[in-house]
């Protein structure tokens, strides 16, 4: 009885004695994410690989369903105040994320837990997607893709028109030349198809050309911005797309990707534009024709394009946890920004690396060598500096401006609407959304 | 006489309720009422702030002509779906009536659509009359010459949802007529017969008004079917498209809710919708069921 009870006296006296780190069992990190099947399984990878390197913390992944499903289950989680650690969330959801009042910046969350980070070491398209005007990080980020064109080379090669560049980008009038052949030879059914029609058509034609695709730089500098779509510049493209569309150059195939897809592989179109986690995709369907995948491209005007820009989705950290907790979320991201967890991701996903480092790594190894195709996007993506109009866009409801732009463009492909038309329409609808966006945030 | 039984205590027959009204409380009225309040907020989804606005919310609804073709586009496609699977479950009904040989199985595989969820219906069919990968709408082009394009064409949208939605509600509807069928006596029909009576006469002037009560019950199932189960149908094959051309309410609700977070507008739509599924039924139950006929 003496004995045992000295026993408990001592037992107390050491947990007293050393840090608590001994005693206390290890703190659970939460992480909810969107990531399934094969990117599940990575994702599952990385966090048993960040568990077994230490003892402090432990990272617990979910998978809470689709993008939307997840930031809806973060919302209703911090809404009954039992939020996790780290949401990651798509991209059109970032001026959501940032307006929330219920996150906590990355850039300070790693200054406050002692991370010394280089941020410029960091791939900088990738980054400004997710920074405030003034440049600070406010997510990490964590899958990042952007849109190449994909092209059957059997076609090209039938029709004698020579392999495309990997880094030089086409004309658009050169596409037109090559579409027209192509069709008119009756070698392909239709000539280019595109997936995300705003996303590529819209978003990104906008960021390479450097022009605005909302006023106040895209959104990053203030609410009150509006969409600036119906420019010469996009609708002139658009009014290209419909004439295409008539002799069949241009085929519309859906707004998201499987329709387009299914008609490249199919062979009834030749030029496909989608974003680089097409690649994955094509090499499974296995496909009986040669294909390869080019830059998208560019206006014979612009001499020296812009950077594309991302899609994806990023990690945040949100309000209202310990700062022991902090501190291991701190260690994890940092853990997640180390070359071997960004090559891994890298190689087994197909998104692209976030670091210089872990580029230049992959690089050194002869990675890009064995997998030109991985290198198209990260080239166009890192081909110039990103400017205010290129880093990104930041607008509240983006969700259903982009709606709104699917629906308006659907209008001018099934022949209800002129181009002019329907980008006007579609300012005018969208500014509506951000209107209403401004007004639930404004104090 | 009709026996009533009557309870001694008081307060028993409103214990035994208690457990359904507390199930209603808590699962109906206290959400709708969390949405009626949420119309007049503007919000962030984070519950950070929220403002009160008034009739903001609504005005900026009424004032979007596309929300006014999206009622209009819920009314053609609910009417659609509940003529067609009406109409096409009570002449199914009415085959399956007469003496089959095998007539318990005709009619378990005749109900069997029923089971299949509204989203893997619309799976389905997408794969029967997609444009690039539908065997069926390869058929179309090819044979009939025509440009049947569910993707850029609203109206071949509309068709293929509405065939969709259709299709597993023709055996919700075969199930009532059926059994609404054998509810009438067969004296009656036979004494018909044997006054003359055609086939088509005997189902018009006999077989149809006893229907009546089946007919509209169903009715009003159908549109409430049409006007929210069918979500599923719409999210898997069209999301809404093209050109919003298949964008019915409740799945505005849904996009502009769970998808854009934008809370305010999407209570609003709810609230709107509820309004007219309510009006509906109501002028239901006032004008079409003064023609019902409950006992024969």
């Amino acid at each position: 009885m003496k004995l045992s009870r000295l026993f408990v006296v001592f037992a107390v006296g050491i947990c007293l004695a050393l840090p608590a780190a001994v005693c206390a069992e290890p703190v659970t990190i939460n992480w909810w994410h969107a990531m399934r099947s094969a990117r599940g399984k990575v994702v599952d990878e990385m966090i048993k690989q960040f568990n077994q390197s230490q003892s402090e913390y432990v990272v617990v992944g979910t998978n809470k369903g689709n993008y939307d499903e997840v930031l809806n289950a973060g919302v209703a989680a911090f809404r009954a105040k039992k939020q996790p650690h780290i949401l990651q969330v798509f991209e059109v959801g970032t001026q959501t994320m940032m307006m929330s009042g219920s996150i906590y910046p990355v850039h300070k969350l790693m200054a406050e837990t002692g991370h010394k980070i280089d941020w410029s070491n960091y791939l900088q398209a990738v980054l400004s997607y997710y920074m405030d005007a003034d440049g600070n990080l406010m997510s990490m980020p964590f899958n990042s893709s952007t849109p190449i064109m994909y092209y059957n080379v059997s076609m090209f090669e039938k029709a004698g028109i020579k392999p495309l560049s990997k880094t030089d980008p086409i004309t658009w009038d050169e596409l037109g030349e090559i579409t027209k052949k192509l069709v008119d030879d009756g070698i392909s059914p239709a000539g280019m198809v595109t997936a995300w029609q705003s996303w590529i058509q819209i978003e990104n034609y906008s960021a390479i050309h450097n022009v605005p695709f909302a006023s106040k730089a895209n959104g990053y500098e203030g609410l009150d911005c509006e969409l600036m779509i119906n420019n010469p510049l996009v609708t002139s493209h658009i009014e290209r797309l419909k004439t295409w569309a008539k002799d069949k150059r241009f085929m519309y195939g859906g707004q998201k990707y499987q329709g387009p897809k299914s008609e490249f592989i199919a062979q009834n179109a030749a030029v496909y534009m989608d974003s680089v986690s097409g690649i994955a995709k094509l090499k499974k369907a296995n496909l009986e024709f040669k294909w390869d995948a080019a830059p998208l491209p560019v206006e014979a005007s612009m001499k020296s394009p812009q950077n594309s820009i991302i899609g994806g989705a990023s990690l945040w950290v949100l309000n209202g946890h310990s700062k022991k907790e902090y501190e291991g979320v701190a260690a994890f991201l940092s853990f997640l920004a180390t070359n071997e967890m960004q090559s891994y991701w890298h190689k087994e996903t197909g998104y692209f690396p976030i670091t210089l480092n872990a580029y230049n790594d992959l690089k050194a190894k002869g990675y890009y060598k064995e997998n030109p195709l991985q290198t198209v996007g990260i080239d166009q993506l890192n081909r110039a500096v990103p400017t205010k109009i290129s880093r990104g866009l930041r607008l509240g409801y983006f969700v259903q401006i982009r709606n709104i732009i699917n629906e308006e463009l659907e209008l001018v492909w099934n022949g209800k609407k002129s181009p002019k038309e329907a980008l006007d329409n579609a300012v005018a609808r969208s500014n509506i959304q951000l209107r209403t966006f401004e007004k639930t945030y404004k104090k | 006489m009709i026996k009533r039984s009557t309870y001694k205590s008081g307060y028993l027959p409103y214990l035994l309720i208690l457990p359904q009204i507390l199930v209603t409380l808590t699962f109906f009225y206290w959400p709708a009422l969390q949405g009626l309040i949420q119309s007049f907020l503007l919000s962030d989804p984070f519950g950070q702030s929220s403002k009160f606005v008034g009739f903001y919310n609504y005005i900026e609804l009424f004032q979007d002509p596309l929300y006014l073709k999206s009622i209009l586009t819920t009314l053609t496609f609910s009417i659609a779906v509940a003529s067609v699977s009406m109409a096409l479950g009570l002449f199914i009904a009415t085959m399956a009536n007469r003496a089959l040989r095998a007539t318990a199985l005709v009619r378990t595989l005749l109900i069997w659509p029923y089971a299949v969820a509204p989203a893997i219906s619309g799976i389905l069919w997408l794969f029967l009359l997609h444009p690039s990968y539908g065997i069926v709408a390869l058929g179309i082009n090819k044979w009939l010459g025509a440009d049947w394009n569910p993707v850029l064409h609203g109206r071949d949208a509309m068709i293929m949802v509405t065939i969709a939605s259709s299709w597993k509600q023709i055996s919700y509807n075969f199930v009532f007529f059926m059994a609404g069928l054998q509810a009438i006596p067969k004296s009656l029909i036979e004494a018909a017969a044997i006054d003359g009576a055609s086939p088509f006469k005997r189902f018009w002037a006999i077989t149809f008004p006893l229907l009546t009560p089946t007919f509209f019950f169903l009715s009003v199932m159908n549109i409430i079917y049409s006007f929210f189960e069918t979500f599923g149908v719409i999210h898997t094959v069209t999301q809404g498209g093209p050109g919003g051309s298949t964008n019915i309410l409740v799945y505005k609700v849904y996009q502009d809710g769970f998808v854009g977070l934008n809370l305010g507008s999407s209570s609003a739509q709810s609230v709107v919708l509820m309004s007219l599924i309510i009006l509906i039924t109501v002028l239901q139950f006032r004008y079409v069921e003064k023609k019902v006929q409950y006992t024969g």
